[in-house]
Formats: C-alpha cells, structure tokens, sequence
C-alpha cells in the first residue's frame, strides 16, 4: 500500500559501518584511557560526554535516523529530555537535604 | 466479503511501533538511572572505591564485543537489500556469537564477585557498608536486565536468521530484520552508559 | 453514500469468521470485539471493587469492629485500591472507548496492530488475576494499600509478590495499548484527516498514550526493584540496607501523579464530544482544548511530588512541587471554560449523556479546586493522609473517570450495541449515582477537615455522625449504579433499535451504521471538514 516511502531509505554501505566503527572503538578506547589519569569530578563528565557521543553515531548511522523521517528524531530528543528533566527534579530534591 | 480483515502491510507502522517501544525501554532502564544518580550522590566516596574492583579489561572487552556486534546487524540489513542472503545470514550468526561471547564474560565476571562473596544478600558485602550494598546492589540489576535484555534480542535474531534462510524475509520485505536490529542497538545503547557509570567513575 | 449496501454487511456483531461461540470472541484481533471485551471484564473488576468499598464503608458506621477486624480492612484497601486503580479506571477509558471509537473516529479499519491489541488484553486479564491469587495464597493479602510503599512492602507477611507482579504485568497492557494507539493515531488517520482535523477524543487518546509510553516503565521498573528487594535482597529502598524509602515515593509516583492523567484525559476526551454533539455546536476552542490537552500531559509528569509534601523532602523540592501543580490547574480551567462557552447559545438537547457531562463538570470542579487547597503547602500538612484526600481523589477518578466513563457509555451506547436504552431509567439512575456521591464523598471532606485520617477501620466518636450519613451516600449511590448497568442490560433486549446516528453528532463514528460492520468503513473517507462542523 505505502511502499514508497521506503524507497527513500538508502542502502548504507558495509564501509560506513565499519569506519562507524572505528571511530566507536577509539572514543571507548579514548574513554578508559581518560579515566587513568585523574580529572577529579571532571572523570565522569568527560565519560559522559564521550558515551554521549558515541550514542549519537549508534543512533544517527546504525539505527538509521539520519535517513528516516524527522519525527523520530525530535521524539527521541523529547524522551531524553524527558528523562534528563526527571532526574534533575529529583535531584532537587536530595541536593537540597 | 472474502477480501474482508486482508492485512495490508506497512513497514513505515511497524517501524514506528518499534520506536515507541524503544522508548518505554529507554525509561525502564531510565528509572534505573534515577536511582543510581541518587545514591551515587550520597555515596559519592564509597562508590568510587567499589568500582575499582570491577575489571576494566573485561568492561572494555564487552564493550567492543557489543559494539560489533552491533555493526555486524547493520550490516545484514545492507546486505539482505542487495540480496546478498549469505552474507546477512552469516552476519547475523556472528551477531549471535558475539552476543553469548559477551555473557560468557558476564557469566566469569559475576563468577569472580560471587567467590569474594559480594552478591545481593550476603553478610560480609553487608559488612563493607551502605555505599558498597547499594552499589553492588545496582550493578548486579542493572547488568542482570542488560544481559536478559541480550538475551532476548539473541532470540529475536534467531528467528531472523532462520526466516532469512526460509525467505520469508528478503530484500522486499525485512521490516522485521530491521526492528530487530533496532532492538539490538538500543541494548548497545543502554551498555554505552552502563559502562563508564560502573567501569570508569574510579 | 447508498444505506442499501450498508445493510448488506453484517455487523462485528453477527460476523462469522474462523471461530465459533466464546472463541470468537477471546479470539478475535477486532478491534471492536477487544473493546467489549475489555468492557466486560472492566464491569466486573468495577463491582468487585465497588463492593469492597460497601464493605469498608459499612464497617466505618460505627466506631469499633463493625463487620471486619483491622487485618481485613486493610487488605479491603489494598484490593480495592489495586483493582479500582489498576484494573478499572486506569485501563477504563481507553481500553474501552479508546479501542472501539479511536479507529473510527479517524476514519481507520482497525488498530495498528490488532493482534497486540489483543495480547494487551490478554496481559490484561493475567494482571488482575494475579492480584486475585495474592489473595487467597501465602501467608494472607497484601496490606500495604494500593502504593505498596517501601520499606512496609518487602517486611510485611502479606502476600505481596504476586500482588506486586500483578500490577507490572497490568502496567505491560497498559503500554502495549498506548503504543498501539499512538501508531494507528500517526499512521492510519484517513485521508485529509489532518492532525488538527482530529476529534478531541482521539486527541486526547494520543496525549494519554504518551503518558501510558513514557511514565509506565517508570512504576514497572520501581515494582521489579520491589520483587528484587524482596526475593535477593538487594538493597534499593531498605534503610538499613542504606536504601532510601523516599526515593521509592519518588519513583513511584513519576509515574502513578501521571497515571492520574491517563485517567483524566480520555474522560476530558470523551466529555467534549458529547458536550458538543448536544449543544449542536462546534467546540469552542477547538486549538486550545488540544494544546491544554498536550499541556496537561506535559506538565503533569512533573508534579509527582505533591504526593509526598509531608514526607520529608527538602524545602527546593517542596516549592517546585507546589509550583508546577499549581500550573497544571491552568489547563484544566481552560477545558471547562471551554465546554461552557461551547453550550452558550448553542441548542442544547437535555439527554442522559448531557446530565453525565452535567454531572462531570460539577465533581470535577469540586475535587479540582480542592486539590488546589491539597497542592499549598500550608494546608497540605493539616489535611494530607486525612479523608480529605480521600475525597478529593475520588471526586477526580472516581467523580471524573466514572462520570465520563458512563456518560461515554450512554453516548456510545447505541452505536456499540445498535439498541437505545430506556432513557428514564438511565436519569434516575443518574439521579440516585450523583446524591450518593455527594454525600458518600462530600461528607469526607468535612470528616478530613476535622481530622479523620484515613486507612482506619476504627475513629474517634466525634466523628460518628458524618460516617453514618457517608455510609448511607454509599448504599443510594450502589443503587444508582445498579440501577444503571441493569437498564443498560436489559436494554440489550428490550431496545428499539438504534438509528446510525440518533445524537445528530457530526464526527465519523455516526457515519457508520449502528452496530458498525467489521471493517469499520465500506470505502475510507476523504476528510475535509474539521470534526464538528455544525453551522
């Protein structure tokens, strides 16, 4: 019935996923490094971000949503934003105890 | 009348489906988060020191072993679209087997803590503190829903594997390879964050 | 549009497909069959509930054991709250209306993904059976009240497991439906149908289904730690495991504050069809209503802590609480403005629906405005674990969601059945429903005010007098309630039949015939009006 809309999916070639990859491979490699040497409070922040990166090329390249309609995009946003605000409210919470 | 209830088939629903669903397990393991940032935060010192005594090495190890796995069904689905069924069945088995390459290590891992006795439950990790018992006790559940979580996405891929070979899912129609795919990320995605959160707050 | 062909085929009700008898039924991935499904196992959940609250409101007619000892009441409670919660007005709405009128009302021929659908109702059943089973096995019922708040929940001799795995397996359903509708409302709306062509109702539906998507897991999570504290041991909420009891109130009301709005929505959903359809006018406000719809769902998701001002959380935490729950209230007004404005002028057709949404508009705006007074933290610490908050929350899910859900079967009635009911009998009923409520639940407020905590099975004698009168409020409003769901099912038999469309409402369920034929639509329709367009 619908089946245009998935001609718009491209076929990804094998080379991307494995330079996707590499690429996850070193920033893991990056992070455990990292935590070596001490950074105090910045350690976990910077493990953060680093998996934070990594979700994204997971979420853009190997989950497809580069190539897929918007809406899963700024839905995924909201729920993470969601999430993130839930937890800063409770935090509020035992922050201020 | 005979045309009645006729399913018509529409990927792009199905796909959406399978969003949503990652969703409700994005904040399953979302209300794990919550706790674990709370008693993080009133146990700042004793969950530091806890955490030097998981292995790196192997937290590093299931890293890359999920990471591929995770690249080799992206592949398949580039390869079922250019009728290559070999090649994606071929992936999809070496999927699996990194997945049980990863429990196997899992299943040591937690062998190793269950000999110095720290398990949920037991007196002497109860002996070592509020911080340990709750730090224990959070990376002994959450790696526990992970790895049932891998379980089942093994299974899911089983069944892939085995439509693929009896064509029922070809480069016309592999929504399903897809969405199982998905799911499979998304376990990858949750062990992205549960890494550093246990391995690298040292 | 020839009514000729219409006849011709057979309603979901006369069709015959692969299975005969109760097969076809507990079988059928229709989404009209699940609903009714859902309706009659709703029904009977709702009365078992209902009469446990005769029972703990017949033992509360005297201080002293009336009828039951202390460990009865409480496990009273707790059953009654699971079900009633859990199994009645959680699923109510939705389940029911939603899976019957959502496919229709956007011009679809069944769900997403009708066989999902049915899964869900399938979990459905084993959900509440499991709580049934925690009942009679083990070391006696739970008695934690329906929270089954951390640490009293893993501590007690209750039979708390299955109870607890009961409420994670209903949880599961309730997601799979959300989810369910969120797709079909994406993928399946007819053509022309654009989102802001859409009915309240479905509107609501989606608001609903993301509130069922995102804040469901949360409580599911919550009751696996629960099982796990319990059965291994592992130190989440137990104090002296280091566990903070609190945070258990946190997580566990992330989810049931917007649980309160998986209940309130629909019923807002439902309302403004049939204000609108018996003012014969369009719906003031049509944008507003969805965005405060969406609004609602929104901000309710972060007023959880207004459940727990007395708990101990830090002052921050108790301003932002008290805050944001006063802005959920805005939303709310902007609804009942609205459907007031849409009957000014408007030629307005006193039928029993309409009395229902009377009816809803009234107890929601008492047990609104005293949330307000629950929501300020001053007072809040006077009223909160009183009959106050008894009241209050049954005056918005029981006031609420009840008065919707039966203003919603009065208005669906003849297109889920194709019989009209003797609408005489449906007033009184009506009638009787509405007194007993009143002074069932309008006395607590006086017995909270004063000071009458609740879970008690015993008071003090000052308080006597306003728990006979509550006691009495029960039995008119049992008899109202019996009276309604027995005219109803005579009126099976004795109905006239139904015409298509016997409200003259505009939206698209009343273009199909009455009962609808199983696939909803012969040719899907081609939208191009919003969805009340009166003159």
């Amino acid at each position: 019935m619908k089946t245009i809309e998935n001609e718009k999916n491209h076929i990804i070639p094998y080379k991307t996923f494995l330079f996707v990859l590499a690429g996850l491979i070193v920033l893991t490699l990056t992070s455990v490094t990292l935590t070596r040497i001490s950074l105090g409070t910045l350690t976990v922040t910077i493990a953060l971000i680093i998996a934070a990166i990594k979700s994204t090329f997971v979420l853009r390249i190997f989950m497809h949503l580069k190539f897929e309609n918007k809406m899963f995009s700024i839905a995924l946003i909201g729920v993470v934003l969601l999430l993130c605000a839930v937890i800063t409210i409770t935090l509020l919470d035992y922050l201020n105890r | 009348m005979s045309t009645i209830l006729v399913k018509h088939r529409d990927d792009l629903t199905s796909k959406t489906g399978m969003w949503f669903f990652l969703f409700t397990e994005l904040l399953l393991f979302g209300g794990l988060f919550i706790v674990y940032s709370v008693y993080r935060y009133r146990n700042a010192t004793a969950f530091h020191l806890a955490a030097q005594e998981l292995s790196v090495f192997i937290g590093t190890i299931n890293t890359i072993i999920l990471l591929i796995s995770s690249t080799t069904i992206a592949m398949s689905i580039t390869a079922i679209r250019k009728q290559n069924k070999k090649f994606a069945i071929l992936l999809l088995g070496l999927t699996i087997i990194l997945g049980l390459a990863f429990l196997v290590n899992k299943y040591f891992e937690w062998g190793e803590h269950f000999k110095e006795h720290i398990y949920p439950g037991s007196s002497i990790l109860a002996l070592r503190g509020h911080g340990d018992v709750l730090f224990y006790g959070l990376y002994f559940f959450m790696t526990g829903l992970h790895a049932l979580h891998i379980i089942i996405g093994l299974i899911f891929i089983l069944v892939i594997a085995v439509s693929i070979l009896r064509n029922k899912i070809n480069s016309d129609n592999y929504v399903l390879l897809e969405n199982s795919g998905l799911y499979w990320h998304l376990v990858d995605l949750i062990w992205i964050f549960l890494f550093p959160l246990f391995y690298l707050i040292t | 549009m020839s009514t000729q062909k219409d006849i011709e085929e057979p309603s979901y009700l006369d069709y015959k497909g692969k299975y005969r008898g109760i097969f076809s039924w507990i079988l059928s991935t229709d989404h009209k069959r699940i609903a009714l499904l859902y309706l009659f196992s709703i029904l009977a959940f709702f009365a078992t509930g209902a009469t446990l609250g005769l029972l703990m409101k017949f033992e509360l007619i005297a201080p002293g054991k009336t009828i039951m000892t202390a460990q009865t009441y409480n496990a009273f409670f707790t059953l009654h709250g699971i079900i009633m919660i859990f199994a009645v007005v959680i699923p109510g709405l939705p389940a029911v209306f939603g899976n019957f009128l959502l496919p229709i009302m956007i011009g679809a021929k069944d769900v997403a993904f009708p066989r999902l659908n049915l899964l869900s109702w399938y979990f459905y059943v084993m959900g509440v059976s499991l709580v049934l089973i925690s009942q009679f096995t083990g070391q006696g019922p739970p008695d934690t009240g329906w929270t089954f708040y951390a640490p009293y929940s893993f501590r007690t001799t209750g039979n708390m497991l299955p109870a607890v795995f009961g409420a994670f397996v209903l949880g599961f359903s309730s997601i799979l439906t959300g989810l369910n509708f969120l797709v079909t409302i994406h993928r399946m709306r007819a053509p022309g149908m654009k989102w802001l062509k859409m009915p309240l109702f479905p509107w609501t539906l989606y608001a609903t289904g993301w509130i069922q998507l995102l804040a469901t897991p949360i409580i599911g999570i919550t009751l696996l730690m629960i099982i796990a504290e319990k059965t291994l041991h592992i130190g989440f909420f137990d104090p002296a495991l280091g566990g903070d009891p609190i945070l258990y109130q946190h997580l566990f009301w992330t989810y049931s504050h917007p649980a309160v709005y998986i209940m309130i929505l629909p019923a807002m959903g439902a309302i403004s069809e049939i204000i609108s359809t018996f003012s014969h006018k369009t719906l003031f406000g049509y944008n507003f209503m969805v965005a405060s719809s969406l609004a609602i769902a929104f901000v309710g998701y972060f007023v959880w802590g207004h459940h727990m001002f007395t708990s101990g959380m830090s002052s921050t935490a108790l301003y932002a609480f008290s805050l944001l729950t006063f802005l959920v209230a805005i939303p709310s007004a902007i609804k009942v403005f609205n459907w007031i404005a849409t009957m000014h002028k408007g030629s307005i057709d006193l039928q029993t629906p309409f009395y229902w949404a009377m009816g809803f508009i009234f107890v929601f705006m008492i047990g609104g405005f005293s949330g307000l007074i629950l929501g300020s933290l001053a007072t809040n610490i006077h009223l909160h674990n009183t009959h106050f908050v008894l009241a209050h929350f049954h005056f918005i899910v029981f006031g609420g969601t009840g008065f919707a859900f039966f203003g919603a079967m009065h208005y669906w009635y003849p297109k889920m059945t194709g019989k009209m009911y003797d609408s005489r009998w449906a007033n009184i009923g009506l009638f009787l429903f509405l007194t007993g409520f009143i002074v069932l639940y309008g006395t607590m407020f006086y017995l909270g005010y004063k000071g009458m905590p609740r879970r008690y099975y015993d008071y003090d004698e000052i308080f006597h007098t306003g728990n006979i009168i509550s006691t009495m409020g029960s039995w008119v409003l049992y008899s109202g309630l019996g009276i309604i769901i027995i005219n109803l099912f005579a009126s099976l038999k004795s109905g006239a039949k139904a015409p298509s469309n016997p409200w003259g409402g505009k939206t698209l369920e009343w273009s199909v015939p009455s009962p609808p034929p199983v696939e909803n639509f012969k040719e899907i329709p081609v939208v191009t009006k919003g969805p009340y367009s009166y003159k």
